[in-house]
């Protein structure tokens, strides 16, 4: 009965998004903005990566508050799981010599290609919130792996505040310094396709990847705690 | 058969969201609808992604000389999605935790005997 109700809204709503659909067609250009950011983006922001210029720079306060609702649910997160009192923790069987080594080896490997995407994010595929997974896939290796450690809790916590922090700061020393809106670059553009170019972008991506990171990692260190 | 072709992504991403809101209409089982969410999130990150292409283009990076410009694909949804995916993340992860208290406080995942307990 359920499935049967289900399926005829799914249909009903099916018929409307077809025919809203037949009017998108598929392969085509569409938006004027989008065309307008291939062409001009190179000189305004001095990235090479489009997508990486519109992320930080045309949207930067955008970028802003995605990181934030980011936050907002490792807050609420961390808030709903620790409302009971922690278990006792049991003996957990350690890991096998070659999965122990294993992990530590890949870690900083780990850390270091997240670290090479986030930096590279106005020149290459990637960026900080790419980066910042990455990097919280090496923690999640480390829980699986090497059972018992731990990222300390208060080291995550700070990093997180601070590249929260630096978001903030670049943003009003463009404000005061750029002089035309918060966000705007203040920094030389540099050379394109050069490590130092883009403005304030490599720095506003390096914070938020320091900050997916941290957050990512601090879920899933409150996600293997519950776990026991 | 070219309305398939032409369509193909838009077809295939509306087919995960239909998937995915089928799912959380039908299941009972908590984990099943926030499985159903996931599925549903997908689908549209796939919808966005595809309504930005253009036919035979490239990404939008300009990473070696000779990429032209008329052929790359829009980067405003491409940098949507990319936030999007992370959040997705974090609110599945949210999702989760709120399944875990809720075990732990009704012993039950079924949505069916939650509400019996005056939830």
């Amino acid at each position: 009965m359920r499935s049967v109700i289900g399926i005829v809204l799914l249909l009903i709503i099916a018929w409307g998004i077809a025919l809203s659909l037949d009017r998108i067609p598929f392969g085509e250009s569409k938006t004027q903005v989008g065309d307008y950011y291939i062409e001009k983006g190179r000189e305004e922001t001095g990235a090479t990566n489009v997508v990486t210029s519109v992320v930080v720079n045309y949207r930067g306060f955008d970028t802003l508050g995605e990181v934030t609702v980011l936050f907002v649910a490792a807050i609420g997160l961390s808030a709903v799981l620790s409302a009971r009192r922690k278990k006792q923790k049991g003996e957990v069987e350690p890991a096998s010599l070659v999965l122990n080594t294993g992990c530590r080896f890949l870690f900083p490997l780990i850390l270091l290609f997240g670290a090479y995407i986030f930096i590279h994010g106005h020149l290459s595929p990637g960026g900080g919130f790419q980066g910042g997974a990455i990097i919280a896939s090496a923690f999640l290796l480390v829980y699986m792996g090497c059972r018992g450690r731990r990222i300390s809790e208060t080291g995550s916590k700070t990093v997180e505040s601070l590249s929260g922090l630096i978001f903030l700061a670049v943003g009003l020393i463009g404000l005061v310094v750029g002089g035309r809106c918060f966000l705007s670059n203040f920094l030389p553009k540099g050379e394109l396709n050069s490590l130092f170019s883009g403005g304030v972008i490599p720095i506003i991506y390096i914070a938020i990847g320091c900050k997916v990171g941290s957050e990512l990692g601090g879920i899933i260190d409150r996600l293997v705690e519950e776990s026991g | 058969m070219t309305f398939l072709q032409d369509y193909a992504y838009y077809i295939g991403a509306f087919g995960l969201v239909f998937v995915g809101l089928f799912t959380m209409l039908v299941k009972r089982n908590l984990i099943k609808v926030i499985i159903g969410l996931s599925i549903l999130e997908t689908g549209v990150n796939l919808f966005l992604i595809s309504v930005g292409y253009i036919s035979k283009g490239t990404a939008p990076i300009f990473s070696k000389a000779g990429l032209e410009a008329e052929r790359m694909v829009d980067p405003v949804p491409q940098a949507l999605v990319l936030t999007a995916i992370v959040i997705g993340v974090a609110v599945l992860a949210l999702a989760l935790s709120l399944a875990v208290r809720l075990y732990h406080h009704y012993g039950v995942l079924d949505l069916r005997k939650i509400k019996e307990q005056r939830w």
